[in-house]
Order: structure tokens, then sequence, then C-alpha cells
């Protein structure tokens, strides 16, 4: 049993305080009308789950996620909304005429998991400092390459062909154009 | 910890990631949206590695390969969202009526050579 940094209480409130920083700036990616600071609210989101996972005794993960979510995907996204000239500042048109349906529906999904998942949960305790030695690199590794190799090479073949995918669809508008002109 | 706390959480930021891709018009920012509901998923499963301890080490893994697969997923969506912009001169979805190209140039400046080769040829 190794000793964790936080007491189980002081543990459950930092949980839900990034919570509650986690569900705000998603929130604010989901509805704030510049595109340039949803995505940097994203950011924020990501860097709030990341400390969920460690919170969670996944550290291998957290650091995969502050540096594939926050470090490269957000950087994917400002370079897209630069390159679609994308309205820089706030824009009224970016959601008005679905808003009301896609409500009932978040709010309906929303109760219905909260739901299902109290009902089923509610009588559920766990003492994550006890999942210590299951998140750390080690552990994850020797998980990956014993259990896990067949769809971890098949990945790498997904990513090389999201790869040849992307330069193929970037490259074919400038030749045809090079072509044309 | 009490186990409906990650979950909840999890449940709450689908949700919040549901509203955004229905509700939103810009195609990143559907993209955005499509990365919450992504990250709720995962927040799910690291809850459940922790609440389980499952000896294959399945939530966790699990959660790499979703990373991995946002992350080509992401790099694909922009290459098509560029494309679409680079064609049609909008990244609005509420204006992608058709799946053909289009024939009708958009404006003057946006007249592309594709385009003007199509007005020709008829």
């Amino acid at each position: 049993m190794s000793h964790g940094y936080l007491s189980p209480t002081g543990l459950e409130i930092a949980f839900v305080l990034i919570g509650l920083v986690t569900l705000g700036s998603g929130l604010l990616v989901v509805t704030v009308k510049n595109l340039v600071h949803a995505a940097l609210w994203l950011l924020v989101c990501m860097g709030s789950i990341a400390v969920e996972y460690l919170l969670l005794t996944a550290e291998l993960l957290a650091w995969i996620q502050v540096l594939i979510y926050a470090g490269a995907i957000i950087v994917l996204f400002l370079f897209g909304l630069m390159l679609t000239r994308a309205p820089i500042g706030p824009t009224e048109e970016l959601n008005v005429r679905h808003r009301w349906p896609a409500l009932i529906v978040g709010l309906g999904a929303a109760g219905t998991l909260v739901t299902v998942i109290v009902q089923a949960y509610q009588h559920t305790w766990f003492d994550p400092r006890g999942a210590v030695p299951l998140g750390s690199g080690e552990a994850l590794g020797t998980q990956l390459f014993k259990y896990w190799v067949l769809p971890f090479e098949v990945l790498s073949v997904l990513l090389l062909a999201a790869l040849v995918g992307a330069i193929v669809l970037s490259r074919r508008g400038r030749d045809t154009e090079e072509a044309e002109a | 910890m009490h186990a409906v706390y990650p979950l909840v959480l999890g449940a709450l930021l689908f949700a919040i990631g549901l509203y955004g891709v229905l509700a939103r018009r810009n195609a990143i920012a559907v993209l955005m949206a499509i990365e919450l509901l992504l990250n709720a998923v995962t927040l799910n499963l690291v809850s459940f590695s922790a609440i389980l301890r499952d000896r294959y080490g399945m939530g966790q893994i699990f959660t790499l390969f979703i990373i991995t697969i946002a992350a080509a997923e992401t790099g694909l969506g922009l290459a098509i969202v560029l494309l679409v912009y680079r064609q049609r001169a909008t990244a609005d979805l509420g204006e992608q009526r058709a799946l053909a190209e289009p024939v009708e140039p958009v404006t003057a400046d946006e007249l592309s050579p594709r385009n003007v080769e199509a007005e020709v040829a008829r």
C-alpha cells in the first residue's frame, strides 16, 4: 500500500474542484463566440483532464494527454482556424439555428447518463492509491507489449494511412491548380 | 473515492460535447466538440481502470489507443475541412448542401481555375 500525497477526502475535493474547471471550460468551448478563444479553452479543458488522470493514478496517460492533446492537437486546430480564415472576432452566426434542439438533446443525454450511472454505481467505492502500480510507464508498457501487441501494430498502420491520406488530400488541390494554371 | 464522481464528470462532459457537435456550425468548432466527446470516453475508461483494476490494463491501454486515433482523426478532418474551404470558400456546415463539387463560382475573387474550366467546358 503506497502512501499518497493527498488524504482520501483531499483527493475527492481536488477531483471535484478540477472537475468543475473541466466542465466550465468545456461549456465555454462549445458556447463562446470567438473561435480562437474556444480553442484556447479547449487547451484548459485538456490540461484539467490530464490532472484528473493524475488523480486517478494514470500518470503516463496524463503526460501523453498533455503532449498530444494540449501540445499537438490544439496547435492543429489553431492552424486550421488560421488557414480557413475563420472569423477571429466574435461571430453571431456561430450557433443560432440549431441551438434549442441541441440543448434538448444535450440535457436529455446528460439526464439519462447521470441517472443510469448514479443508479448503477451509488454503492461503489474505490481507493485510487491502490491502483498506482497500474498506471506507471513500466506497467503500461509491459501490458501493451504483452497483451496488446496486435492492436498496437494495427494502430501504427492506421497512423501511416492517416498520414498518407492527409498528404494526398492536401496535395491534390495544389497539383490540379498548377496543372490548370 | 466514490465511483460516481469520475463517472458523472465523464457523462456531463459527453453531454457538453454532444451539444457542441449539434449546435456549432463551423466545421472546426464541431471537430473541437468531437474532441470533447472522445475525452469524456477516455475519462470513463481511466476511471473504470482505477475502479476495476483489470490485470490486462484494458482501460488505460484503450485510452492510449483512443488518443492516437483522435490525433489521426483530427489531422484527416482538418485536411478535409481545408479542402472543402478551398473549393467552396466556406467552412460553415450549414452551407454544405451537396456532395458534388460546386459548379457555380462563389464570388469573383474566389473563382478557382477548376470552376472556370467547368464553365468553359459547357
